[in-house]
């Protein structure tokens, strides 16, 4: 099928799969990766640490760090795992290879410069980066999946969408920063849109992440350039 | 929404014709303890149980165990209660190879009528991926292949009355579903020589009722009713809602049996193929395929109840 084809298609259509295989396939990845979560909460807590005391040798470890974790899920998670329940999958892997490429390209050439003093797109960025650690994999309780089924940061695209989301908004270059959040924009849009046709709790928390992220960008005076 | 009523001359006639069709032979060996009422499709030599098993949505689950398992499951009741014919397309994700592990636990492969669909829009990867998708079911060939959603349907037809010719298919056939594109498939219908057409069909859906089931009929053409819950939707919308008392008239002892009997009591249906992910539906769902059926006023009955509810 090529793309023209899906458009034939309402949304509702194109998800070929229950929201009880959806939540499934993260007990599953859990499993099959374990202990992998713990090593990925600690990468993150140090990513964290890294987005408060900024140097310019750990911000670019950063985003090196958070390029490989795109590449990692793009394979891992969505080509291995969710591509085949999920066919419109197929159409997101190249760019989540493509935020990988932007990321380590950013790391390498760009200007990885952070926000170093507190305003506006610098807490709304570090709040993104601290859900997608400690509350986005907490929500699996309450949303009824229970822990087995908590979507990971660095293992899973949400988290992963969302805590990019955040670094992306306390970039100093606003052409990177737009660069950087477009494509985690994207799935966090397109991830919403799936939840809500699952019919899913929590489909408005990726939704709500990109509103909060592009208050960030472009609320007058939200960014600081010190 | 369009609704031809029947005529009791007519009803009775297909009435006939079905219990008629239950004296030819059963389309293949194993003959379960308690057999479905079958209905023979026009212009082929075949008779089908008149409820069936899709597999959109509730058969694509991946490599997860536990749920093939219950699958498995799923379809172990549908063999056990005389199923036969089971529907699915490259479209539907796993749900291929969930069928093709079924069938192999199960031991099968020779009871199924294995329906899929090609759904590309590139005719040379058709042919791959028609047999990509035998190999998913394991079978040695398909009893009736469909071009999907009218997808490419020039060059799929052509290559699928081609395979029939050489007898690598049994049956040719194209589906549409939410009532699209019915003056397309109507055009086709009465161009091309096809066995079977699958589109929506049930209760608060009857579009089909005023052109093309009484084409189907004209032309010899078998019918297959797809979205017959609408995606549970209709179930959804009736659960809560009385049953009549009536409906015991027809045993119908639940909505899904209300909705199933009112489908495969049009003598132009040939099956229904409800999906589901539950062994106990499925034996539900198979009981619908049973006598007695509601007859010309009492379908009209079942409608006029579902629209004032």
């Amino acid at each position: 099928m090529d793309i023209s084809e899906w458009t034939s298609y309402r949304p509702g259509d194109l998800l070929m799969f229950s929201l009880r295989v959806y939540e499934r396939l993260f007990v599953l990845y859990n499993q099959a990766l374990w202990p992998a979560q713990l090593l990925a909460l600690v990468l993150g807590a140090a990513i964290l640490f890294a987005l408060l005391r900024p140097t310019s040798l750990r911000v670019r470890l950063v985003f090196v760090a958070l390029a490989l974790a795109w590449g990692f899920v793009a394979w891992v998670f969505l080509w291995q795992r969710y591509a085949p329940i999920n066919l419109g999958i197929r159409y997101a892997v190249p760019l989540f290879v493509l935020q990988a490429l932007l990321l380590a390209l950013c790391a390498m050439k760009g200007a990885p410069e952070l926000q170093r003093r507190w305003c506006l797109s610098r807490t709304i960025g570090v709040g993104l980066f601290l859900h997608a650690l400690v509350l986005h994999p907490l929500l699996a309780v309450p949303f009824g999946r229970g822990l087995a089924g908590a979507e990971v940061f660095a293992l899973t695209p949400d988290p992963l969408a969302i805590a990019t989301l955040g670094v992306a908004v306390m970039l100093r270059s606003s052409w990177w920063s737009w660069a950087l959040w477009l494509v985690p924009a994207l799935w966090c849009l397109a991830s919403g849109l799936t939840l809500y046709l699952l019919d899913a709790r929590g489909a408005s928390v990726p939704l709500l992440t990109v509103a909060l992220a592009l208050v960030a960008r472009v609320w007058p005076g939200g960014r600081r350039h010190d | 929404m369009a609704h031809r009523t029947l005529s009791r001359r007519r009803l009775l006639q297909s009435m006939l014709s079905l219990a008629a069709s239950t004296a030819v032979p059963a389309l293949h060996g194993d003959i379960p303890e308690q057999t479905p009422l079958k209905r023979k499709v026009p212009g082929t030599d075949i008779q089908l149980p008149l409820v069936g098993l899709g597999s959109w949505i509730t058969f694509n689950v991946g490599n997860d165990p536990a749920l093939l398992k219950q699958c498995t499951a799923v379809m172990e009741a549908f063999f056990a209660m005389g199923g036969c014919m089971i529907d699915s397309s490259p479209m539907y994700g796993t749900s291929q190879a969930t069928i093709g592990h079924g069938l192999e636990a199960l031991d099968a492969v020779k009871q199924v009528y294995a329906t899929d669909k090609v759904w590309t829009s590139s005719h040379e990867e058709g042919s791959k991926q028609i047999e990509a998708s035998r190999r998913d079911w394991g079978v040695s060939r398909f009893d009736l292949l469909q071009v999907h959603n009218l997808v490419a349907w020039e060059e799929h037809l052509e290559m699928l009355f081609a395979m029939k010719e050489a007898g690598e298919i049994r049956h040719v056939g194209i589906t549409t579903s939410h009532g699209r594109r019915h003056d397309t498939l109507e055009r086709i219908m009465r161009d091309h020589p096809l066995d079977f057409v699958q589109l929506t069909y049930n209760i608060v859906d009857r579009e089909a009722e005023s052109r093309l089931l009484p084409l189907a009929r004209e032309r010899g053409i078998g019918v297959i009713a797809n979205r017959p819950f609408q995606r549970k939707r209709l179930i959804r919308y009736l659960e809560d809602k009385p049953l009549p008392p009536w409906a015991a008239d027809i045993d119908a002892g639940g909505w899904a049996q209300f909705i199933l009997k009112f489908i495969v009591s049009h003598p132009d249906i040939s099956c229904a193929i409800p999906a589901t992910t539950r062994a106990d539906h499925v034996r539900e769902n198979m009981a619908a395929a049973a006598e007695p059926l509601p007859d010309a006023t009492m379908r009209r009955r079942m409608v006029d109840y579902v629209q004032n509810l």
